[in-house]
């Protein structure tokens, strides 16, 4: 019942703040396109960031595919809207344009979803057998391979590239989804499954001793994250309206690991903020855009000597308001 | 169990009643932790059948022979460093239950209840273990002998039938040694369960033990009560080498 509140009140917010920035609820202030569109796409990094700690920072596999299922995403919702959009809208021809456009990106993002779960689970099978160093190596190939498939899928465009599609995403949808990413993210971490999760992280071997199935925990944590990166996708075609292979090279995995290593692997407030604070860094620096990547590397290396976990670290961003316990040097051991 | 050329555990046989604590014993290399990865799941024996309550186990994954009813703990210390005490146990515990995913992402109302029995559960079990005063504390922050206790309040939250433990005893002193053993007899008065134990405190071994088993590059060279297994000159022999 709360969280249904809850629901509620963050719907209102966002549609509220949705009419604001767009300029319809105060006459003569509004945010200027370039921001609005900053905004939207830091909203889509927060879902990828979020989705990718689910993996690299809470079970930590590290994973460096995650480009991959955001481009399955992108381009299945962006192929169904583009062919199928019509047949979809019929279905909701009783109600108004706008909802009729809602329904339809609720479909598409569902479709989107769904076929960047089942990408996830057939990489996730086999790959998620490796550890560390081979993990990464596999999973950075599948992406890959997902990138160079979509370039010889003539049907979207190949390496031309897909447009057409409606501009169905916007603020509120963007970020309803970053919303309902965190949460649900935050509710897995939280529960006796994410227990579990980060105990496979801690120690695998342990994790297995203690009953846990982890090639099952491994590959569920890895399909609901290829899922969400799925929406991101998704979001993101529908928001700028173009897709182009090149947007899911494996540069863009690196990215999303940026935004969650600065921000803190196993925080979810921290990819939140690792995010922002890419998008934010990357549109400052543009005016030095031939040393941006040099800049990035050299803040991420002082991040790794200054702050090694990421600047939030294991913690969530609250627990630096709470007061800090400090952790008494224990006894010397109680009789047993 | 052969690695290769190298028979590491061979013709072993040995059977442990529910209630009974069997201590397993031999010098370095004689296949001591080869037996308990065996027996868990982690190898695979290259022949022999293991059954547990009457039903073979040869061939299931750790995961799954836990869940059947076999803990163990681990000679090097495998605890979840990051998380707390009481997390630690929880994961253990959480073998038992049968909350999904869908039902965590949703909050439904079994979600709730399941975690609160298993908190209240897990509580009492730290207490049991002398470790409540711990609970929050972040594994890797306790002291030695805890960070041992921990290890079996974690193997016991899984509600096993058959525990397994690999050398508890290492790197404690005198005292603690001895508190370990009143441990290990009162988990198992008060559980009922059997007990494997492997260790190399001899004073532990001969304490608690009613069967003594002696392996020797993997073969069994003498199994009996410990006033016997002292007296034994093979196993005299294999430990300070022969004349």
């Amino acid at each position: 019942m709360k969280a249904l509140v809850r629901a509620v009140v963050v719907i209102g917010a966002l549609f509220l703040l949705d009419s604001l920035l767009a300029g319809n609820l105060v006459p003569g202030v509004s945010l200027s396109p370039y921001f609005l569109q900053i905004l939207c796409l830091a909203g889509i990094n927060i879902i990828l960031a979020v989705s990718l700690n689910l993996i690299n920072g809470f079970t930590g596999q590290f994973s460096i595919g995650h480009a991959g299922f955001m481009a399955i995403g992108a381009y299945v919702s962006a192929y169904l809207s583009i062919t199928e959009g019509d047949r979809i809208r019929a279905v909701f021809s009783f109600a108004p344009a706008s909802v009729q456009d809602s329904a339809l990106l609720l479909v598409i993002l569902g479709a989107g979803a769904f076929a960047a779960a089942i990408a996830g689970f057939l990489v996730g099978v086999p790959s998620l057998r490796l550890r560390g160093d081979y993990l990464a190596i596999v999973t950075l190939g599948f992406g890959e391979i997902i990138r160079v498939f979509i370039v010889n899928i003539d049907a979207v465009g190949g390496a031309r590239g897909l447009g057409g599609m409606p501009r169905l995403a916007n603020f509120f949808w963007i970020y309803l989804f970053a919303a309902a990413t965190v949460a649900a993210v935050t509710r897995i971490v939280n529960s006796s499954f994410g227990r579990t999760l980060v105990a496979i992280r801690e120690d695998e071997i342990a994790a297995e001793a203690m009953g846990v199935n982890t090639t099952r925990h491994k590959v569920l944590s890895f399909v609901v994250s290829s899922a969400m990166a799925g929406v991101a996708g998704g979001l993101f075609a529908h928001y700028l309206m173009y897709l182009h292979p090149n947007s899911f090279t494996f540069l863009k995995s690196f990215e999303i690991i940026i935004m969650i290593v600065i921000g803190g692997l196993g925080s979810i407030t921290g990819s939140v903020l690792g995010a922002v604070l890419y998008i934010v860094l990357t549109e400052g620096l543009r005016e030095f855009a031939q040393y941006r990547m040099v800049l990035f590397s050299l803040l991420l290396v002082v991040i790794m000597i200054v702050r090694p976990g990421g600047i939030l670290g294991h913690r969530e961003l609250w627990s630096f308001f709470t007061r800090r316990r400090r952790v008494e040097p224990a006894p010397p051991a109680v009789t047993g | 169990m052969r690695f290769g050329g190298l028979v590491a555990v061979k013709d072993l046989d040995l059977s442990i009643e529910p209630g009974q604590l069997y201590g397993l014993i031999g010098p370095n290399g004689a296949g001591k932790t080869t037996v308990f990865n065996v027996i868990t799941g982690v190898y695979r024996p290259t022949s022999g059948e293991i059954s547990f309550k009457d039903q073979p186990i040869v061939g299931e994954r750790s995961g799954k022979i836990t869940r059947r009813g076999i803990a163990r703990t681990f000679q090097n210390i495998r605890l979840f460093g990051e998380m707390t005490v009481l997390e630690n146990v929880k994961v253990a515990s959480d073998c038992r239950q049968t909350a999904d995913l869908a039902s965590a992402v949703f909050r439904t109302p079994a979600h709730h209840s399941e975690e609160k029995r298993v908190d209240l559960q897990d509580r009492e079990l730290l207490k049991i273990f002398h470790l409540e005063q711990f609970a929050d504390e972040k594994a890797k922050n306790l002291p030695y002998g805890s960070q041992r206790r921990l290890e079996i309040a974690r193997a016991m939250a899984t509600l096993p039938r058959l525990l397994l433990l690999d050398e508890p005893a290492a790197g404690m002193n005198p005292q603690e040694a001895r508190q370990l053993m009143d441990l290990i007899r009162w988990v198992r008065d008060r559980f009922g369960m059997g007990i494997l134990l492997v260790e190399h405190n001899m004073k532990v071994v001969m304490g608690v033990c009613e069967t003594v088993h002696v392996l020797d590059y993997g073969a069994t060279i003498a199994v009996g009560p410990p006033a016997e297994i002292q007296r034994n000159p093979k196993v005299i022999e294999a430990y300070l080498g022969g004349a």
